[in-house]
């Protein structure tokens, strides 16, 4: 199934990936010939005949030159196939997150995906490599050295057939066990590593409370268990080297005492001295074709989890997909909650929402307050369906967003994400995420809007000022008005703003605000935010309560009517948080 | 202040550096200075592996002079007597060879045994003296350095390292021994061979140093393509979310595909040189097999006198030229494998010595230094207000502050009493961040500092629990100057909630209980709390023994604040400092935490910092700081009615970032 599932992804690298295998036979044949070859040129210095030795010499030269050619066509296809192979497959779990809703992502988290797109592609292609070489290789090797080794001397090449089995026998027991056990602790590896780096970022706090010495003694611990693991593992897999040897060593001496008794025997017709050397170099290939094989396996065998992890995301299904005849305009912004129930996984056992009755009429301003874990962003990610509702239906624009086109809805609704990203590349470019096309004009018209312009002038560069990865070259408050301009960009139907002003000061958040008022007054605004001031103004608000809705009303009807509004309003009133 | 940077990889691939001169040394030094009866007993046994491999050579040119005889004899005296003519000689070859071979399998097997126990656990004193060393840097080192560059020691670094020391040193070391026996073996058989060998050897460097080079070129090239692809993923797939809100999908792929591509045709060359380098290798050694067969040959066909150290300059009969070319054309390929076993171990030894060099680099990094001497002693005191130093846990401090000059020593009473002045201080000596500060902590009092970021707010906090030390004026802790007082009893006596909230793995308790390592299950319930972090962890799935993974990832911001505010909590210090501490808090659940806190510090000193001013607003005194300066101080209502910055803040005039 997995393997089935990756080696979709060799596509225009199939001839390479089918050339590999093939040079590398060639090379082999060519390898084990020269043995042979050789066995001749002797034979004919022994019998001095001068011509023979040219004639032959010239035969050997030409397979090492044919071995040299092949060798190098074959790494060079070689290279070509893994690297081509990594980079589609690469490719094909790139194009598929990006077909991903928000669910899958939350499935697998944002780093999981890395390191799946990474690390693990690199260990897949290490082990394709493997694969259409080696793997291919040794078995050859090990096929043809015996064949030849039977054609050279019949009489000796039994002594195959009683040490390979030991040979096999042993790399077996050794793999099997070592491998396991490896994967074990390599995960041990990982997690020491881990501590590491929380101790590193926690650095702070280990030195704040005097814990230097703790956690010293618990690395020390987890190291030292590290050591005892992998000292066993290695001492088992260590143990190779010395089998090879010993069969190795075996073969030679028997090959020796038998070959000479039978070139006695036969007076040098079965068996001579060329045929020794010939006969040893065969057993070498055979027992070290058989050693790479077992290697290979291991690692083969290790990079399976890597495969797996990859295969788990191309085998995915996004569970959100465009309808067919889809509608491709949103009317309006209009926004119809009805009975709607919703929660993160169909195992989940608490509803995030339940049971949501909401009517949002187009051009009006919503205000959302409540505490953390009251559903909030739950609510809001429902409209340009992020989320599918579980039960209930939502309707945009008087249609259930269900029948609509995935880019029109999500281009009409524009949501400025609680958690927002800038992308590393200009002010101007993370700007035109928002629109492709759109003028220095509308750019400047935008961040005017969203009180972005001003800052941006201070800077050197302006609009071409560089934004760094993650955005960390400009603080929070300016990120955070950066991301509402390139969600203007797209001049929506509704706009939704998740937590987007909290590290904006409030005299700037209620210009905003205002800007939104007079600007764009047919647009639908959603405001979720801490503060009271945030949303006093709006049409309505709705107060949320562990998944539903507390109350709604005016700021008036609320202060009045509602324990949760009027208690925020008190804190913060008090707090001074007032809007001027 | 320099913000550390979060991202966990970084410093992927080679270090793109050479070593320093003396790093092979002093690795030595150290393999050698815990594992000496053990490296010892390892060369000998790599020596004597060498032996045995070596003895190849010669075993056949003494089995082909064997065979020839026997071949010889069976044709004229038939077989049997033949037989029993060589047998004796055939005999004692075999057996010497037994032995030979019996000691090369012991050496073997002690040898790659010993090198799996020394490899292991020399890392892990590696590991463990890194990290030691580590714990006793300065606060400066950790943010002048990315966590992935400091990570990559313990990563990077130390697997190429493992990769010189298990590896590379022993086959080099082995190889050497090798090709010195071999060359011995060569030599003392054909001297007009072994400089065909040498021949063959010269051209095998320069393709090595051709393609190898090549191959290292390209090496760095693809790391680096490597390097900046993994960077695009991690920054795409971190605002994956993003991607979908603005239906940049497109745009992404198309992004992606360029730099895949690129990355695709450097690996590609670099991988190219690398399959290539073996191919090129061996079948030279093969041509020079032919040469060697092929000029042996012509020697023995015509009789030419060989040089050597067995027989001087002198014609051998053919038998014995056979015997030459066949032990030659065996060296041959034994000396063109272990060249090329060389060549490979060439890239490991240049990065493992880079590694090592960037271990001992952080190894020989300053620790933070401690002259204080001033501690922190249990205490007893009397209706008198006499001190003494008691044994157990009192529930009150005091200074144990001995004095050099008489050899006295007196006890003063840890209150809690924090004064600076006139401090000025920098991170760099080039730019001074904070200016003339001068303020008075009394004990019991709260203490809010309030200001734009880069204000200087955290680094007062920095300077008082001395995580950098001021460049003038004077701290005084209960009138002790607090240069004074061991850095370690310093912090014992503050409790902390830092700005970046760090949690460990391990379970809710013991992350509370880090604050106190012997407090009780009930001690650390009861400062949850105060801290108003029972109640969520209560409703987690095992409650207080739920574990937490990945720095708390399964809590939410807000949640692990509570958790770092409980574990403060539990210390129970004199002088709290909270920074930021509850700014991912909502509103409502943070005024339960300040009565929860105002509670546990009532008549203890506390330092607030806050982005909220409603966090700050029932201070006994609040510092408005711009640009590292004091520029205002009072209660609340004092400023208030001052009508200044802090005012304006308050009315929402001026931005707080």
């Amino acid at each position: 199934m997995v393997i089935k599932q990756l080696s979709k992804s060799v596509r225009e690298y199939k001839r390479d990936s089918i050339l590999t295998p093939l040079y590398v036979t060639v090379e082999v044949v060519l390898e084990v010939l020269i043995p042979f070859v050789t066995a001749a040129l002797i034979t004919a210095i022994r019998e001095s005949d001068i011509t023979r030795v040219f004639w032959v010499g010239g035969v050997l030269v030409a397979l090492a030159v044919l071995a040299l050619v092949f060798g190098t066509l074959s790494g060079k296809a070689c290279a070509r196939a893994s690297c081509g192979f990594a980079k589609n497959l690469r490719k094909d779990l790139y194009y598929k997150v990006q077909t991903f809703s928000f669910a899958n992502i939350d499935k697998f988290s944002s780093s999981s995906l890395v390191t799946r797109l990474t690390t693990d592609v690199t260990n897949v292609q290490m082990s394709y490599m493997m694969v259409i070489r080696v793997a291919i290789r040794s078995p050859l090797m090990f096929i043809f050295s015996i064949i030849m080794a039977f054609i050279m001397s019949p009489r000796l090449a039994w002594i195959f057939v009683i040490v390979l089995p030991v040979l096999i026998g042993g790399l077996i027991l050794i793999i099997s066990k070592a491998v396991p056990f490896f994967n074990r602790i390599f995960k041990k590896y990982d997690a020491m590593n881990e501590s590491v780096q929380e101790n590193v970022k926690a650095m702070r706090v280990v030195k704040a409370y005097v814990r230097e010495d703790y956690e010293s003694d618990k690395f020390r611990k987890t190291s030292d268990n590290v050591r005892a693991d992998f000292t066993k593992a290695e001492r088992l897999l260590a143990l190779n080297t010395p089998l090879m040897q010993l069969c190795m060593y075996i073969v030679m001496l028997i090959v020796a005492y038998f070959g000479a008794r039978l070139a006695v025997e036969t007076s040098g017709s079965a068996f001579n001295v060329e045929n020794l050397q010939a006969m040893i170099n065969y057993s070498t290939m055979c027992l070290m074709s058989m050693m790479m094989l077992s290697m290979v396996v291991a690692m083969i065998t290790m990079s399976a989890a890597s495969a797996r992890r990859i295969c788990e995301v191309l085998t995915e299904e996004s569970s959100l997909k465009s309808p067919e005849n889809a509608l491709t305009d949103v009317e309006n912004g209009e926004i119809v909650f009805d009975h709607v129930s919703f929660k993160y996984s169909e195992t989940a056992e608490k509803f995030a929402l339940k049971d949501i009755d909401l009517v949002i009429r187009s051009g009006e301003t919503i205000g959302i307050l409540g505490d953390t874990g009251s559903s909030k962003t739950s609510l809001v990610n429902l409209i340009p369906r992020l989320y599918d509702a579980t039960e209930g239906t939502v309707f945009v624009g008087g249609h259930d967003v269900r029948k609509y086109d995935l880019e029109t809805l999500r281009n009409q609704i524009s949501v400025v994400l609680q958690k927002n990203v800038l992308f590393s590349g200009t002010i101007k470019e993370n700007l035109r995420w928002g629109d492709k096309e759109a003028t220095d004009e509308e750019m400047v018209r935008v961040c005017k809007l969203a009180q972005a312009d001003e800052f941006i002038q201070g800077l050197p560069d302006k609009y071409d000022t560089y934004i760094e990865q993650g955005g960390t070259n400009v603080s929070g408050g300016q990120k955070q008005r950066l991301c509402i301009a390139r969600a203007l960009l797209k001049k929506p139907k509704v706009l939704i703003l998740d937590d987007s002003t909290s590290a904006v000061d409030t005299k700037t958040d209620a210009l905003i605000r205002k800007a939104f008022r007079e600007e764009i007054p047919d647009t639908t605004k959603i405001i979720i935010a801490q503060r009271v001031a945030s949303v006093q103004d709006a049409d309505k608000i709705i107060i949320m309560n562990n998944g539903e809705i507390d109350a709604i009303g005016t700021h008036e009807e609320l202060l009045k009517n509602n324990e949760i509004y009027r208690d925020l309003y008190n804190t913060q009133h008090r707090g001074g948080e007032e809007n001027a | 202040m320099p913000k550390p940077n979060m991202s966990m990889r970084g410093g992927k691939g080679a270090p793109q550096r050479r070593a320093k001169k003396g790093t092979f040394g002093r690795l030595m030094k150290y393999l050698f200075k815990y594992h000496k009866a053990a490296m010892l007993t390892v060369f000998l046994c790599l020596i004597l592996t060498a032996v045995s491999n070596a003895a190849a050579p010669v075993f056949l040119n003494n089995m082909v002079g064997v065979i020839s005889e026997g071949v010889d004899l069976a044709e004229t005296q038939g077989s049997a007597a033949a037989w029993s003519a060589v047998y004796p000689q055939l005999l004692r070859i075999i057996l010497t060879m037994i032995c030979i071979y019996v000691f090369g399998i012991a050496a073997n097997t002690t040898y790659t045994q010993l090198m799996a126990k020394v490899t292991q656990s020399f890392l892990h004193q590696l590991r463990t003296d890194l990290f030691d060393g580590m714990q006793r840097l300065p606060i400066k080192y950790f943010d002048t350095h990315t966590h992935g560059d400091i990570m990559s020691h313990y990563t990077n670094d130390v697997d190429a390292v493992r990769q010189l020391v298990a590896q590379s040193i022993p086959n080099l070391f082995q190889a050497c021994t090798m090709l010195v026996f071999l060359l011995c073996i060569m030599f003392y058989y054909s001297i007009w061979l072994s400089l065909v060998v040498f021949v063959g050897v010269f051209f095998m460097f320069l393709v090595t140093k051709k393609v190898g080079g090549n191959s290292g070129k390209y090496f760095l090239k693809q790391q680096m393509a490597l390097g900046k692809t993994e960077g695009f993923i991690e920054e795409m797939m971190h605002g994956q979310k993003v991607v979908k809100v603005f239906c940049h999908e497109e745009e992404a792929e198309k992004k992606f595909d360029a730099i895949n591509e690129d990355l695709f045709a450097d690996s590609c060359t670099a991988n190219t040189f690398a399959n290539i380098l073996m191919p090129i290798m061996v079948n030279i050694g093969n041509l020079l097999y032919v040469v060697v067969a092929f000029l042996g040959g012509l020697m023995a066909i015509n009789e030419l006198p060989n040089l050597s150290i067995q027989h001087g300059f002198d014609a051998l009969p053919a038998a014995a030229y056979i015997g030459i070319i066949v032990s030659f054309l065996s060296m041959s390929r034994q000396f063109t494998n272990n060249i090329s076993n060389m060549s490979q171990q060439v890239n490991s030894v240049v990065m493992g010595l880079a590694g090592a060099d960037r271990v001992f680099e952080l190894m020989d990094e300053k620790p933070e230094t401690d002259e204080g001497y001033v501690t922190l002693v249990n205490a007893e005191i009397d209706e008198n207000g006499n001190i003494a130093e008691s044994e157990k846990r009192t529930g009150k401090w005091a200074w144990r502050h001995p004095h050099k000059a008489d050899g006295t020593v007196t006890y003063t009473e840890l209150k809690g009493d924090i004064r600076m002045f006139g401090v000025d201080f920098g991170y760099v000596p080039e730019k001074i961040v904070l200016h003339d500060v001068t303020l008075y902590a009394k004990p019991g009092q709260k203490v809010a500092f309030v200001g734009a970021t880069g204000a200087g707010k955290t680094t007062i906090t920095n300077l008082i629990n001395r995580f950098y030390d001021i460049a003038d004026g004077k701290i005084r802790y209960d009138g002790i100057n607090i240069n004074k007082i061991k850095k370690g009893d310093l912090r014992r006596s503050l409790g902390m909630v830092l700005q970046d909230t760090n949690l460990f793995t391990g379970t809710v308790m013991d992350n509370i209980r880090y604050g106190k390592l012997d407090a009780t299950d009930e001690e650390c319930i009861a400062a949850a709390k105060l801290a108003n972090a029972h109640d969520f962890i209560t409703r987690l799935p095992e409650g207080y023994n739920t574990m937490l993974t990945g720095d708390g990832a399964n809590l939410s911001q807000g949640q692990r604040q509570l958790l770092s505010i409980a574990r403060a909590a539990v210390k129970d210090a004199p002088v709290m400092i909270m920074d930021e501490a509850t700014s991912s808090i909502d509103t409502h659940t943070e005024a339960l935490v300040q009565r929860g806190t105002d509670m546990l510090m009532e008549g203890r000193t506390v330092f607030v910092i806050a982005h909220r001013l409603s966090t700050v607003q029932n201070s006994d005194v609040i510092m408005v700081l711009d640009h590292g300066r004091i520029i205002e101080r009072g209660t609340h209502d004092q400023l208030i009615a001052q009508q200044g910055v802090y005012y304006q803040l308050y009315t929402g005039a001026f931005e707080l970032e």
